[in-house]
């Protein structure tokens, strides 16, 4: 199961650095959202997987009982995840102007400020 | 955008879309859902009506600036998170208090609840902002 | 007592929320960033008194115990950094009532700066390796903001390059912790700190050490990761260029030095030396990219880049005088590097230019202008008696201590270079006489508002010379700094409990 998800992690990563890498404005959001994509699912692998019940102690019950997933990772990815979507939403806004602004959607054009 | 279908739909969609989100919200504390989750919905809805009808529409129904309801959504965070250092607890400490509601029986109300409705209102807020910004300029 | 610790967030927090709702009045945005602006500064003071008097200071927030809660904790380096963050929130707020053009006053410049110093603290004060990348993120939502707010071309075409690298930290940022999560099983640092050293293998911990390092680097500009930084500093308004050339790469570095002295210290002879010779790279490009600039931000973007050289040689060196070196070096080069931005800002509204082939003859103008400029100028270069001159011997002492001879050769001659820069704006700006065919504009009304601004420019620059003359108290705080920083059993037992 990990070499699944270790070829889809690789794969989601390869995939964002592609579209980072090119001139597009728009491959470039887009590659940056698979790249935080990919960030997550590794989160997800590197804490295990497990194959195992949801970490609630039944009703009556004080202890945990038998194998229970690891909370932890998923509140991580929950919490990037939010704010993955507050900073691809403002990327959007902020492509959007530019494109606005300056009437291109070709990075090399945006290079006026570069030193 | 003039598309009577949509329209005629979005009559029907907004309030059950609305009822929907703050189902979600109000469920999230034991079960799945909770203040992110309903907030979107809750976006859902006002920008469905905006599309259907215009931004200057969708603003008028939704009657506050999405700007004051992050800034209340943060207070009521904020605020929640205060009532445990008032009561000698760790900031952010949950509170519990149990009321007894004629015909619900018994209600847990919680600070993490209050909280979550902040979540609830910065959420929709800062959704329908970047939604609005940027449909206004079409 | 342990209220204090939540203070620095709430307060900027409650300021911006009020701010919002408050969102058509800009009198009254103005009052809040003036009022919340003075109760961090207070705040942050008692904070740094407490931590000074008592010792570190940790609360479990939500009152979930140590290792699984969230976790603030204040040791006498984060105090010290909250503080100075406090300090220079007031002035840039300050500064900004005569600075801010009413357009981006009204889009949100005062609650967004609050958010940004809340971030800023959070980060300072967490002790969580998660919730550091929460508040990076705060803070860098808030500066993403800042920086496109106007949407001129230039700013929008800054923004781009700044939101995109510092994006692929965060990504960065966030694999490395999702790993270090899977190696060690706790995500406190307090508790990382003891975890690291027992069970995991030290190739492993020295791996994700490296990749911390990568990630920080972006966001504090060091070498080779800083080109995003001269390309975006100079584009923003004066007064948000200066918070972000004080605070934000600040942030970066304060996580380097938090992450490579209490959870990554086995390897030092590999991991420092790598940080030894990234602060030589880091200082040296910096200073050559700001020679071959002639604008007056460019130049000041450039030196951001080199300063953060010698705070990260202090690290690299890890010893007791070189860690307080490079804190002192901190509180100064934030200080100084900010005033030299503000500095900016009041020629730029003077001139309408920041091309130093344009300027000139601001000294006969703007004599007290000039001088506190110069004041700042000589901090950084390292002259006596200002701060920079202190911050650079002690770091120099620690180098020959430590028998680094190279880093002490290549961050003397960097200074010579940053005083090559510094007169070169001196003599373009405000000493050559203004170039003929450009007429001076009479200062007319703007000089009601100049005098204003020139007040927490005067105050900054005076901080300069107050680091410097009165050095020997502030290094001796530095000194019980770095103290509380080598030896992680204050700091793990305050939060620990144990």
């Amino acid at each position: 199961m990990e070499f699944v998800f270790a070829v889809v992690v690789g794969g989601l990563y390869a995939a964002g650095l592609y579209l980072m890498l090119q001139r597009n404005i728009i491959k470039l959001v887009l590659g940056l959202s698979l790249l935080s994509h990919g960030a997550n699912l590794l989160i997800f692998t590197a804490a295990g997987l497990t194959r195992a019940h949801a970490p609630l102690i039944d009703e009556g019950g004080a202890v945990l009982i038998g194998r229970t997933a690891d909370p932890l990772p998923q509140a991580l990815i929950l919490t990037a995840i939010v704010i993955s979507f507050g900073v691809t939403a403002f990327m959007l806004v902020l492509v959007h102007r530019t494109h606005q602004e300056t009437g291109t959607d070709d990075l090399d054009d945006l290079r006026t400020t570069d030193t | 955008m003039t598309s009577l279908i949509l329209r005629t739909a979005t009559l029907y969609m907004q309030p059950i879309l609305l009822m929907f989100s703050v189902f979600l919200l109000l469920r999230g504390h034991n079960e799945p859902g909770g203040g992110f989750t309903g907030g979107l919905v809750g976006a859902a809805a006002f920008s469905l009506y905006a599309f259907a009808y215009g931004v200057l529409e969708s603003r008028r129904k939704l009657r506050a600036d999405p700007h004051t309801l992050i800034g209340c959504g943060l207070l009521v965070a904020v605020g929640s998170a205060t009532i445990a250092p008032l009561m000698g607890r760790p900031f952010m400490t949950g509170a519990w208090w149990e009321m007894h509601l004629p015909g619900f029986g018994a209600v847990h109300l919680g600070t993490p609840m209050f909280f979550d409705i902040g979540v609830y209102l910065v959420v929709i807020g800062v959704t329908l902002l970047i939604i609005y910004s940027m449909a206004e300029e079409e | 007592m342990k209220a204090l610790l939540v203070m620095p967030i709430v307060i900027p927090l409650v300021g911006g929320a009020l701010g919002l709702v408050a969102w058509r009045s800009r009198a009254a945005q103005r009052a809040l960033a003036a009022c919340g602006a003075a109760a961090l500064l207070l705040a942050a003071a008692a904070l740094l008194w407490t931590v000074d008097r008592h010792g570190v200071l940790a609360v479990q927030v939500g009152d979930w115990p140590a290792p699984f809660g969230i976790t603030l904790v204040a040791d006498l380096f984060a105090a010290i950094m909250v503080f100075i963050a406090a300090v220079l929130g007031a002035c840039v707020l300050f500064y900004s009532f005569w600075a801010m053009d009413s357009g981006r006053e009204s889009y949100g410049y005062y609650p967004l700066t609050l958010v940004l110093l809340m971030g800023v603290n959070g980060a300072f004060l967490t002790g969580d390796v998660f919730n550091l990348y929460v508040w990076f993120e705060v803070m860098l939502m808030a500066s993403f903001v800042l920086l496109a707010l106007g949407g001129d071309r230039p700013q929008l075409e800054g923004a781009i390059k700044y939101v995109t690298l510092n994006l692929v930290s965060s990504a960065l940022f966030l694999a490395a912790t999702g790993i270090l999560y899977g190696v060690a099983g706790t995500l406190n640092m307090a508790d990382l700190a003891g975890k690291l050293g027992e069970n995991v293998a030290p190739r492993l911990t020295t791996t994700l050490a490296m990749l911390y390092l990568a990630a920080f680097g972006i966001k504090a500009g060091l070498f080779p990761l800083f080109f995003w930084l001269p390309a975006s500093y100079h584009t923003p308004p004066p007064a948000v260029s200066a918070i972000f050339a004080g605070l934000l790469t600040k942030v970066g570095v304060y996580a380097i030095i938090r992450v490579f002295t209490l959870m990554f210290t086995l390897e030092t002879a590999l991991t420092h030396g790598v940080i030894l010779v990234l602060a030589a790279f880091t200082m040296v490009t910096g200073v050559l990219g700001a020679a071959a600039q002639n604008d007056f931000r460019r130049i000041l973007a450039f030196h951001i880049v080199s300063q953060i050289g010698y705070i990260i040689m202090g690290l690299g060196l890890y010893s007791r005088i070189a860690l307080a070196g490079a804190i002192f070096f901190i509180v100064h080069n934030i200080i100084a590097k900010s005033n030299l931005f503000l500095v900016s800002g009041v020629v730029h509204r003077l001139r309408g230019t920041g091309d130093l082939k344009q300027l000139g003859g601001l000294y006969e103008q703007q004599p007290a202008l000039s001088i506190c400029f110069m004041v700042s100028a000589m901090a950084l270069a390292g002259i006596p008696p200002l701060s920079g001159f202190f911050g650079k011997l002690v770091l120099v002492i620690a180098g020959i201590q430590a028998g680094a001879y190279v880093i002490v050769a290549v961050s003397l001659l960097v200074s010579i270079l940053t005083l090559f820069s510094m007169t070169k704006i001196w003599a373009g700006g405000f000493w050559k006489p203004a170039p003929e065919e450009r007429d001076v504009p009479p200062p007319g009304d703007a000089t009601h508002a100049i005098r204003r601004m020139m007040i927490p420019v005067a105050l900054l620059a005076g901080l300069n010379v107050l680091f410097g003359v009165g050095f020997e108290p502030c290094y001796a705080m530095a000194l019980r700094a770095a103290d509380q920083l080598l030896d992680k059993q204050a700091y793990i037992a305050a939060v620990l409990g144990t």
